[in-house]
């Protein structure tokens, strides 16, 4: 009895080292490029690319199943970014350029029943039950999630007022 | 200027051969008589724009505050004329955008009753903060077109203890001529704004830089400043862009200014003429900054001139003044090389406004752009040793970051490389573009890390408030359980 407790311990005690020896010196490593990718995206896991959340994004883009373009919040401007990261050329057909767009709340048919707020990943939708809803530009990436849970369609997506500030001279023609 | 240079010239710049100046510069100033309407718009200067604090229906005098400054850089709005405010709201800014912007408006009633004229003080029996403080209580601003708040300026320039003062007479663009008439005409209140700044800064000794090419100033500025050892006077060759500050400084002191920095960091501070005339009279008299002179000019002008204007006034009114011999085929606010197109003339003038020019369609004749042949006259033109051609070629192909590694940062946006172009090659454009997209990328980047923190924070918040509920609901069972615990225990003890 005491013989095969003792084996049984022993034989535990050195498969579990052995394992936990292993386990930590032939770990591994996660794809460094998945995580620098992941770092790029816009981070809100808003689904607008059919994935599931933005680490998964990244993964697809790293792994080639999906274009640099996979990310319609992110915009040229990123898919722009990760072709230079990947070292490939970019084609950006499908992909106009909209700009920066922001949810809007139409105040005449919302019922205030709070829905938005709870979907909106970055807190950008403001109000409270019974009240006529508002979104904060700042915080808005336009992703539209919102849209999907209104039940009485109030919240449309607009583009992001153009200011002095940030209006910008269109690129002149040149010579070919 | 190394000895080379000086053989040969300045290397950089172009020189226009008419600079349209004459006959405009010459013709004695101005002023005009008050419009019906002001609109007086709260961001006239680099920073945060001014918050109002007049209410509409209210009467107000001319020099009384109507909108205060907001944080360290920014400036106060004053009222020009009396009047009654009819509206704060928006109306297009003088911008070729044609966006609108904040202003408010006056009705004026024609009175122009100021505030009781306040008592004129010793500016060199003030503290250097309290000289700083009424500068930045007059709302002044860089009259030169920069438009950045003096006060602070001349904060920095203590702060760093600055030695030299340059003034910055240059005006080198074509037809303007606003600052050689102040200089012309106002030579003392110049010089004394310049003596003001000296003690404000503590700098020992100011240079003032004027091109060549106005020769009457020179001699007015020459003989104020006499009597003033550490005020030099300095002719200085027409060559544009001549009038910008880290060219006049080059030129003025033989220092450079490093790529990104300020001419502060090299121990030099630059300032307008027309900016230290507003210092004189904001520090000795308390007047703020509600007018200034404009040069109207260009082919379309009845009476081209120099104009003392009430800030605010509308374009179209100030062309009313000087009368138009035709239809302008473009109005441009500030001179032809770094100016403004004007979206229509009922945008109203600002504190950076220098010019207004009306042009003739002869005036403004665009060629179309043939391609580069590489022969680098636009390398030899700019003023900051830029590579345009080299630039516009990685901006065609949509590669901004090369552009950006070429330091198009440092452009000026003067003009130079499009003005000499053989090819006709919109290049400064292609700059301004290109500068507004770097820009446009570097605000997505800053707003991506802003919404991903709300997002971080939002997960911690749900967590947090799951893991509350969890521990609040544990708490409560165990409540009722020994609720529960002392009642049967209870009945136990009364059975």
């Amino acid at each position: 009895m005491l013989a095969a407790i003792l084996s049984l311990t022993a034989l535990g005690l050195t498969l579990g080292l052995g394992l936990g020896y292993t386990a930590r010196v032939f770990a591994v490593e996660g794809n460094s490029l998945v995580s620098e990718l992941a770092d790029m995206m816009p981070g809100t896991n808003c689904g607008q690319c059919g994935l599931a959340g933005c680490g998964a994004a990244a993964e697809a883009v790293a792994g080639g199943t999906v274009p640099a373009t996979v990310c319609p919040g992110g915009g040229v401007a990123l898919a722009q970014a990760i072709a230079a990261k990947l070292g490939i050329t970019l084609s950006l057909e499908g992909m106009e350029d909209k700009g920066p767009m922001v949810a809007e709340v139409a105040e005449d048919i919302c019922i205030g029943c709070g829905k938005c707020m709870k979907h909106c990943a970055t807190d950008a939708i403001v109000g409270a039950a019974k009240q006529i809803h508002g979104v904060l530009h700042e915080a808005c990436t336009g992703c539209g999630g919102c849209m999907e849970d209104c039940p009485t369609g109030a919240i449309v997506l607009r583009p992001l007022p153009v200011t002095l500030r940030d209006w910008n001279w269109t690129k002149p023609a040149l010579a070919a | 200027m190394g000895l080379l240079e000086l053989l040969n010239g300045a290397r950089w710049g172009v020189h226009p051969h008419d600079d349209h100046k004459r006959p405009a510069a010459d013709v004695p100033l101005r002023v005009m008589p008050l419009p019906k309407r002001l609109c007086v718009p709260l961001l006239q200067h680099v920073g945060a724009p001014a918050k109002p604090c007049v209410a509409v229906g209210e009467r107000v005098l001319r020099g009384e505050l109507i909108a205060r400054a907001q944080g360290n850089v920014s400036a106060p709005v004053h009222a020009p004329s009396s009047g009654i405010v009819t509206a704060i709201g928006e109306v297009t800014a003088p911008h070729p955008s044609g966006l609108p912007f904040a202003a408010i408006t006056i009705e004026l009633d024609g009175k122009d009753e100021g505030l009781p004229t306040a008592e004129s003080v010793d500016p060199f029996g003030l503290e250097p903060a309290e000289v700083s403080q009424r500068i930045a209580d007059a709302g002044i601003v860089g009259l030169g077109g920069a438009t950045f708040p003096s006060a602070p300026k001349a904060q920095l320039g203590r702060k760093l203890a600055v030695q030299t003062l340059v003034i910055n007479g240059g005006e080198c663009e074509p037809y303007l001529s606003s600052d050689d008439s102040i200089m012309r005409e106002r030579a003392g209140e110049v010089i004394d704004g310049v003596r003001i700044l000296m003690h404000a800064t503590g700098a020992a000794e100011a240079l003032v830089g004027i091109e060549d090419n106005k020769p009457e100033a020179i001699v007015a500025m020459r003989k104020a400043a006499e009597p003033f050892a550490a005020i030099k006077v300095r002719p200085v060759p027409a060559r544009y862009p001549m009038g910008s500050d880290r060219q006049l400084v080059q030129v003025l002191t033989g220092k450079e200014v490093p790529s990104g920095a300020r001419t502060a960091s090299i121990g030099v501070l630059v300032n307008n003429v027309s900016t230290c005339a507003a210092i004189h009279r904001a520090v000795r008299t308390g007047e703020p900054l509600y007018r200034r002179i404009v040069t109207v000019n260009g082919g379309a002008v009845a009476q081209p001139g120099n104009v003392f204007v009430p800030i605010g006034t509308l374009i179209e009114d100030l062309l009313a003044f000087v009368g138009l011999k035709e239809t302008p085929a473009r109005l441009v606010m500030g001179g032809p090389m770094m100016g403004a197109a004007l979206p229509h003339a009922q945008v109203p003038t600002v504190k950076g406004c220098g010019g207004i020019l009306a042009l003739t369609a002869a005036e403004i004749t665009v060629a179309d752009p043939s391609p580069c042949i590489r022969c680098g006259s636009c390398v030899k033109a700019c003023p900051m040793g830029l590579v345009p051609l080299e630039m516009v070629a990685r901006i065609h192909a949509g590669d901004y970051e090369g552009a950006d590694k070429l330091a198009i940062d440092d452009c000026l946006a003067c003009g130079c490389c499009a003005y000499v172009c053989p090819s006709h090659i919109p290049l400064v454009q292609s700059f301004s573009h290109a500068k507004g997209e770097i820009w446009k990328r570097a605000q997505q980047k800053k707003r991506n890390e802003f919404t991903k923190g709300l997002a971080q924070a939002r997960t911690e918040r749900l967590e947090r408030e799951a893991r509350e509920r969890a521990e609040a609901a544990a708490k409560r069972k165990a409540a009722r359980a020994a609720q529960t615990a002392a009642a049967t225990g209870s009945q136990e003890t009364s059975a």
